[in-house]
């Protein structure tokens, strides 16, 4: 694979960017802060000095950056097949339930922007015959939950987005792979207090990678939250009114 | 209703304080204003702990990029978060390996450095710091300092085991160890007593880069400190098997066993099975690196068997001054403590190194694991006695019930040490749990 990271310097994506750079794939690494990229391509060379690594600037705030920031990734590389956004922003539900404008900006980047960019995306690889969308969205995404209401509906309208650009596309090349992590633990959830079943971003890593060999269109990671999920998905909503995840 | 339980944190010896820990991958941030920076929390003791008053410490562990590395010298430079687990993980199979380890791989290289930590080849190679090229902290008044043997040359040497209190490691430059191959080459024998292990210990050192042992602490009379000593070197490369050593899956104890799962009688049958399975004489073969380094890596969270109330890691080193029976009466007097011990393990020391505060110097280390009980603390007291008539020290990633008293008995480098905190931290601004308790620190 030839794949570009957004959100690569940092937690799940620093994680995956290892574990593709660690399986023989060149990786391009996009994300805001220049001196942190150049940091994290030094990483990547060090622990896999045999791959191509680079990086790009991009700011999910910023769509104009997006068109910049591929072509560099395509000339780095030699044009790219895969491109994987763990790039989000999160805040807990009080917070942004008290900050009007960092809920809007969650809500841009989250969604707006982070579908902007798999537009741009989409039609450079659809133009090439197709590759590889890898999209982190969350299980917060998969019911309204109280602790969850306003970063869940950004994920939830990001899952259906990718659920409708596999069932479009996938036909003519284009693979997208939804991933849906459970609470992993990042600098993210930091400030949280870890749930059982909390999980290692270098779980996700393996699990992720399997699922983009395999094109498996949704992956619940880690495993056990699989079936969390399938057993929350068919809660009743008068339970899901009364419990309090 | 019962209210919510403060957060706690606690060391590898499962002892709680109240604490948070604060992580991120931008540790420079993280560490502005800090009291505390923790690694992987394999300290034993209330190391890296926060001060009573104070609930947050910074956690370096995401903190784990590689910096640089030159493939020709094998010096690398990685962030204080970088754990020796990923260190050989991912430079055992290129001919690289941590120049000094402990007895687990889960520490990161701020730990390492902090702690200034020692391995079983301390008698050719000394401790970590020895192999440190530079380090960069952040220190008390907010800047970011370099500094290395000839740059700052006071700090650098009080950073090295200076448990955290001059500064907060950002960054660690070192050199590795250059290996053959990815194997061991191991020798163990079964050793009759405790003079017999210590005779055996020493004459190994002129032929064995690696040596380390256990020792059975229960046993009276003519099999008190009956044990097992193991020596070690890197295969040369047509010695090794073609194949490199493959990691197995991991076990993990899963929750905390009760309290009473680990009594006199049990840990009597684990040493006499430990002390039976080595039925041969003598052993001799290959090993994997895991193995011979790290044999408790492979149980997760292996303290748990000690219960919740946890446990203590009394750790001294008695200088070769003291002669040749002095690990013997370290045994006596510990047995007659009735501090009964699963591990006691027992190494061989070079001379004192770099760090002003560094634990190990020419002689022997003792080690024993107690699970604490209200007799601990007198104990530790009693064996800190016989450790200071010794002319001995104690080290302080085990510690957590030293009195200050006695430390400073132990301790003639103290006042260099303080001098120089001094100076980069004239306010003790960062501080720990232990620090509080041993230097008199305020709160
Ligand atoms: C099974 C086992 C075997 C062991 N065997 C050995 C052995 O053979 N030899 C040996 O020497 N030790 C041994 N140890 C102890 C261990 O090596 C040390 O305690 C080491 O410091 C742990 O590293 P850590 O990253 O977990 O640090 P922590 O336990 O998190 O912290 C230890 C100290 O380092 C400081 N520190 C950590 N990171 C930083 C940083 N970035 N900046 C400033 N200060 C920092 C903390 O404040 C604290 O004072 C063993 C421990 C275990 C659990
Ligand atoms: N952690 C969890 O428990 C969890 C659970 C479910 C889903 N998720 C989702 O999984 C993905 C990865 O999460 P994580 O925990 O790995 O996050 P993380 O550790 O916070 O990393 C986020 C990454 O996104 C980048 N980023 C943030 N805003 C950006 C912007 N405007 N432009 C460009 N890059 C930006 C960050 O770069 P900077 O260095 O510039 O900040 C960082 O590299 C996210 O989509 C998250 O919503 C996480």
């Amino acid at each position: 694979m030839k794949a570009v990271v957004l959100g690569g310097t940092k937690g799940m994506g620093r994680a995956l960017s290892r574990a593709l750079a660690a399986d023989g794939h060149d990786v391009w690494l996009l994300g805001r802060n220049a001196e942190d990229l150049a940091r994290s391509v030094e990483d990547l060379k060090a622990r896999s000095p045999s791959v191509k690594v680079g990086a790009a600037p991009c700011d999910l705030e910023s769509p104009a950056s997006f068109g910049p920031a591929l072509d560099a990734a395509d000339a780095g590389l030699g044009g790219f097949d895969t491109v994987a956004v763990t790039a989000a922003l999160f805040g807990t539900q009080d917070q942004l339930e008290a900050d009007a404008a960092l809920l809007q900006r969650l809500l841009t980047v989250d969604f707006a922007h982070t579908v902007l960019f798999c537009e741009a995306v989409r039609t450079r690889l659809l133009s090439r015959g197709g590759g590889r969308l890898v999209v982190f969205s969350s299980v917060a995404g998969e019911r309204g939950r109280k602790p969850v209401v306003l970063y869940g509906a950004a994920k939830a309208g990001l899952t259906a987005y990718c659920e409708g650009l596999d069932h479009r596309y996938r036909a003519a090349g284009l693979v997208t792979v939804c991933v849906k992590p459970g609470f992993v633990k990042t600098g993210m959830t930091a400030g949280l207090k870890a749930p059982p079943f909390a999980g290692e971003p270098e779980q996700v890593a393996v699990d992720v990678l399997r699922a983009m060999k395999r094109g498996a269109p949704v992956v619940y990671t880690p495993a056990p939250w699989a079936l969390v999920m399938a057993i929350i998905r068919m809660l009743p909503r008068f339970v899901m009114r009364r419990v309090g995840f | 209703m019962s209210r919510p339980t403060p957060p706690t944190l606690a060391g590898w010896g499962l002892l709680e304080r109240p604490g948070v820990e604060c992580r991120s991958e931008d540790l420079a941030a993280l560490t502005r204003g800090a009291v505390l920076t923790r690694g992987l929390g394999r300290s034993y003791g209330d190391s890296s702990l926060p001060p009573p008053g104070t609930l947050d410490v910074a956690g370096s562990v995401l903190a784990d990029r590689v910096l640089a590395f030159n493939p020709e010298t094998g010096v690398l430079r990685a962030e204080a978060g970088f754990s020796l687990n990923s260190l050989n993980r991912l430079f055992l199979h290129r001919g690289f390996f941590s120049p000094v380890t402990p007895g687990t791989s889960f520490v990161t290289l701020g730990g390492a450095v902090a702690s200034d930590v020692h391995g079983k080849n301390h008698h050719r190679d000394g401790c970590f710091g020895e192999h440190v090229r530079a380090l960069k902290l952040r220190v008390a008044d907010g800047q970011i300092v370099e500094c290395s043997p000839t740059v700052e040359p006071e700090l650098f040497r009080a950073t090295l085991g200076g448990m955290g209190l001059t500064g907060h490691v950002l960054e660690v430059e070192f050199q590795l160890a250059r290996v053959p191959s990815p194997w061991i080459v191991y020798e163990s024998e079964r050793v009759p007593d405790v003079d017999a292990y210590v005779d055996a210990l020493k004459a190994a050192a002129a032929d064995w880069p690696m040596t380390v042992g256990w020792i059975d602490c229960l046993s009276r009379g003519k099999n008190l400190g009956r044990g097992i000593l193991i020596k070690g070197r890197w295969a040369e490369a047509h010695e090794a098997p073609p194949e490199p050593p493959r990691t197995g899956p991991k076990l993990a104890i899963p929750f905390l066993f009760p309290s009473w799962a680990l009594n006199p009688l049990s840990i009597r049958a684990f040493n006499f099975l430990y002390y039976w399975k080595h039925w041969q004489r003598r052993r001799a073969g290959l090993m994997t690196p895991d193995a011979f380094f790290y044999p408790l890596d492979g149980i997760l969270h292996w303290n748990r068997i000690y219960g919740r109330r946890g446990f203590t890691q009394y750790q001294c080193v008695l200088p070769d001054a003291a002669g040749r029976g002095a690990a013997r009466r370290f045994m006596d007097k510990l047995t007659a403590l009735g501090g009964a011990s699963f591990l006691c393990v027992i190494k061989d020391c070079g001379p004192e190194g770099t760090g002003l505060l560094s634990f190990p110097l020419k002689g022997i280390s003792i080690a024993v694991d107690m699970a604490l009980t209200d007799r601990t603390q007198g104990i530790v007291d009693a064996l800190n006695a016989f450790v200071i008539a010794e002319g001995g020290r104690i080290y302080l990633s085990k510690d957590a019930f030293t009195r200050p008293e006695d430390f400073r008995r132990m301790e003639p480098r103290l006042d260099a040490f303080l001098a120089v905190r001094r100076k980069w931290d004239p306010e003790r601004r960062i501080r720990s749990a232990q620090s509080v308790r041993l230097l008199g620190d305020g709160t």
